[in-house]
């Protein structure tokens, strides 16, 4: 396929992003940008800056799948549920493409009525606390 | 070419058409062709020429198939199987052979590569079933012996999800080849730079047929990328990717700014050098030794 690009100015074709996007290093941990993934309204609503976790409620400061999170979304404060992330973690468990979270109240029950996107199976083990939460998830992987 | 016993009705008649039947043997011996389809009862009619002769049946003739030979039924040996170079002691890897074999003995583990289609189920105590199922396409097999990994990617509901399965892990129960087929790498970590539709695959999919002589098909299949930038830059001739359609995505200048970490001299590197092929044929005959054992009584 001949490149019939020659003497055209390129730039246009190719798209840059405007922010550096570097690897997953340590799953979720303080001002990292996270994916909001439940139907919630704070969640889905835009906002010209994304949710970024300010707290990460663990002994270190690193956030895996089943920690509690504290977002900032809207201007506002927001507990959260971390449901996948980008980094690998035990061999038989899935990995995802983005950092993704669930909006929660402070008892635990979440905001939104229909989480979409696939959840890991191994949440499930936290029946008693997020039984709501997995109520509402429509896919396990 | 058939011969056409004559009835042997006339003696005088038989006796010299027995002789046109011995030139024309003669002639037949020099073209081996038909060498599998001559009978040689005309030379016995032949010797017993005096008083009515005894009626001796032909001889069947043997056939020798020579169209499916037993060298081209492909010979796939799992590299999880051949050791790495390394100074640990050679016992190791003959005991996990060992346990490998045995494992194979009792879970099928189907040949695919890095590019082939799986349907893998594993025991999930958190699943209704027990059976957690995933499909999707294998972007790396790592790791050698019983750690053996290979990595499955699919879209999930506008998802990526990719999980790293153990082969020889006790939960797996079923690993089923959808489709087996090859890329034109061995490694297809940049499908997750890529468009979401080169990694979404239907968990629902039926296995596609596929022949178990002759080699493995090819893909010639060249990806689209999502713009620049990407987890890693795979237009470096470190990562040596002949699966992305890099004239779409990037300039001339690119490339050649790329070509700057090339590094020429690492095909000569004689350090780096692993030649397998000895030990390869001699785990394959371990492997299909052994597992032929179970068969025989």
């Amino acid at each position: 396929m001949a490149l019939s690009l020659s003497g055209v100015i390129l730039p246009k074709l190719i798209q840059q992003r405007a922010f550096s996007v570097s690897s997953a290093v340590a799953a979720v941990q303080k001002l990292t940008r996270v994916r909001v993934v439940d139907n919630s309204a704070l969640g889905n609503a835009h906002h010209h800056r994304p949710p970024k976790v300010i707290h990460v409620y663990t002994k270190n400061g690193i956030g895996k799948v089943g920690d509690r999170v504290l977002l900032a979304i809207k201007g506002q404060k927001k507990k959260a549920l971390i449901v996948g992330h980008k980094m690998p973690g035990a061999r038989m468990t899935p990995r995802f493409d983005s950092n993704n979270v669930v909006l929660i109240e402070e008892n635990g029950n979440p905001t939104g009525t229909r989480i979409k996107a696939p959840i890991p199976t191994h949440l499930r083990k936290m029946e008693g606390e997020y039984s709501k939460l997995l109520a509402i998830a429509q896919r396990f992987v | 070419m058939f011969l056409v016993h004559t009835p042997l009705s006339n003696m005088a008649a038989c006796t010299s058409r027995v002789r046109e039947m011995m030139g024309l043997l003669r002639i037949l011996r020099h073209f081996p062709q038909n060498e599998r389809l001559l009978s040689t009862s005309i030379l016995r009619h032949a010797a017993a020429s005096d008083g009515p002769p005894k009626f001796t049946p032909p001889t069947k003739p043997v056939i020798i198939d020579k169209t499916q030979k037993e060298a081209s039924l492909r010979r796939f040996l799992s590299p999880e199987f051949i050791p790495p170079r390394q100074r640990t002691n050679p016992v190791k890897f003959s005991v996990e052979r060992k346990d490998m074999i045995q494992r194979r003995k009792v879970l099928n583990i189907p040949e695919f590569y890095v590019g082939s289609i799986l349907a893998v189920a594993m025991t999930d105590p958190h699943v209704n079933g027990n059976l957690n199922r995933f499909v999707g396409i294998c972007i790396q097999r790592s790791g050698k012996g019983l750690g053996a990994t290979f990595i499955l990617r699919n879209v999930v509901d506008g998802q990526g999800v990719e999980i790293c399965y153990e082969l020889y892990n006790p939960r797996m129960r079923k690993i089923e080849v959808l489709k087996l087929e090859k890329r034109l790498d061995d490694n297809l970590m940049y499908l997750r730079d890529a468009l979401p539709e080169y990694s979404s695959f239907n968990f629902d999919m039926q296995p596609v047929h596929y022949e178990i002589t002759g080699d493995v098909p090819v893909s010639p299949l060249k990806v689209k990328m999502k713009p620049k930038p990407w987890s890693k830059r795979w237009e470096r001739p470190k990562f040596n990717i002949k699966g992305i359609r890099f004239d779409l995505c990037l300039t001339l200048e690119m490339m050649e700014h790329a070509q700057k970490w090339a590094e020429p001299w690492r095909p000569y590197d004689m350090l780096k050098e692993y030649d397998t092929f000895s030990l390869e044929e001699q785990i394959f005959k371990e492997v299909q030794g052994k597992s032929q054992n179970v068969n025989s009584p």
